[in-house]
């Protein structure tokens, strides 16, 4: 299954989230239905990042709902599949639907060789053993917690799993450079009041990200730019 | 680290993030079935965003602007150096336990020599 490899690659990551949670003072099995309420990664871990700096509930849901907006795009790229799934399905299979699941459905429908039926078990067959995986590791965090996480530079162990989590999707110059950008901007709008700079940050990366992309698709030939590669952001 | 907030203010926000990204799940596979590929110049701002969001939560674990009492800018090496040996692993095998252990090592061995 094509699954296995990438739900064994989100462990450490699951394991860090659930040991976050509780190293934020939230009890174990609370910590554990949060986990299966909101069921995202990377959102997850930047709330309870913004949870322990007591940032205002608004920004912290907001902070998370804007990571989690690229779901909207796997939602419309999906639902033309979805279209003849009977109700149910769309509904456990929209709960269930994350980056792996929807890389490695997106590609097999498009070869157009699975029937409907198929089509449905290939989806869950590959979501439900990552829901399941995510969700062992984020328990197997919550167990050991703070034995993970304790000491102040263990908690640095989260920025690094963003950054395992950011370079792979580094594919282009655009998405580079708005890394680059949302990241730099980051750091100079760091007073802002609320944790705002980091929503503007990320905006002020997009609307870079975007407008490079636009300008190398009117002069595509065009191969001087940044420099790629260091990352220091 | 512990959060000045109570357990009912966290189940808030949890409850919170878990209904808006369930709803952004669901969005199209229940409303716009009948809908092909997304708009081009919807998907082509909506790919920016975990590259964004992913760089703008690191980046301040590295370097502090402060203009409160004074202008003042903080950059932490030991971590730049650990950032960027785990964005050369992650770069080369992308394997997210790898990263991990490598930066952690890095910082750990720079905080024990300096």
């Amino acid at each position: 299954m094509a699954i296995l490899p990438i739900s064994l690659g989100v462990v450490p990551f699951g394991v860090i989230a659930g040991a976050a949670m509780v190293e934020s003072g939230i009890p174990p099995h609370h910590a554990i239905a949060m986990t299966i309420v909101s069921f995202t990664g990377a959102a997850q871990l930047a709330a309870i990042d913004l949870i322990d700096q007591t940032a205002p509930v608004a920004v912290i849901v907001l902070t998370a709902v804007i990571i989690n907006l690229r779901f909207m795009m796997y939602s419309a790229s999906m639902a033309p599949y979805f279209r003849r799934f009977d109700a149910l399905t769309k509904w456990l299979g929209a709960y269930v639907l994350t980056d792996e699941a929807y890389a490695i459905s997106i590609s097999r429908f498009r070869n157009g060789d699975l029937s409907i039926h198929s089509q449905k078990w290939f989806y869950f067959g590959a979501a439900i053993p990552f829901w399941a995986t995510w969700h062992l590791s984020a328990a197997l965090g919550v167990v050991l917690g703070t034995s993970v996480l304790s000491g102040v530079s263990l908690a640095f162990a989260v920025p690094l799993t963003f950054i395992a989590l950011l370079i792979p999707d580094l594919n282009d110059r655009p998405t580079i450079l708005a890394a680059l950008v949302s990241g730099g901007t980051s750091i100079l709008l760091g007073f802002f009041p609320f944790n705002l700079g980091l929503v503007t940050a990320v905006l002020i990366g997009i609307a870079a990200g975007s407008a490079f992309e636009q300008r190398s698709t009117t002069q595509s030939d065009r191969t001087a730019a940044t420099d790629t590669g260091c990352e220091t952001a | 680290m512990m959060t000045e907030y109570g357990l009912r203010t966290i189940w808030m926000i949890f409850i919170a993030i878990g209904i808006g990204t369930y709803g952004l799940r669901l969005s199209f596979i229940l409303i716009l079935g009948r809908m092909g590929d997304p708009p081009p110049y919807l998907s082509g701002l909506l790919r920016f965003i975990p590259a964004t969001v992913l760089a703008a939560l690191i980046a301040p674990t590295l370097a502090v602007l402060s203009v409160d009492p004074g202008v003042g800018f903080e950059v932490d090496y030991a971590k730049v150096a650990a950032c960027l040996v785990a964005v050369g692993i992650a770069w080369r095998t992308e394997n997210v336990l790898a990263t991990i252990c490598g930066g952690l090592g890095v910082l750990w061995a720079v905080q024990a020599v300096v």
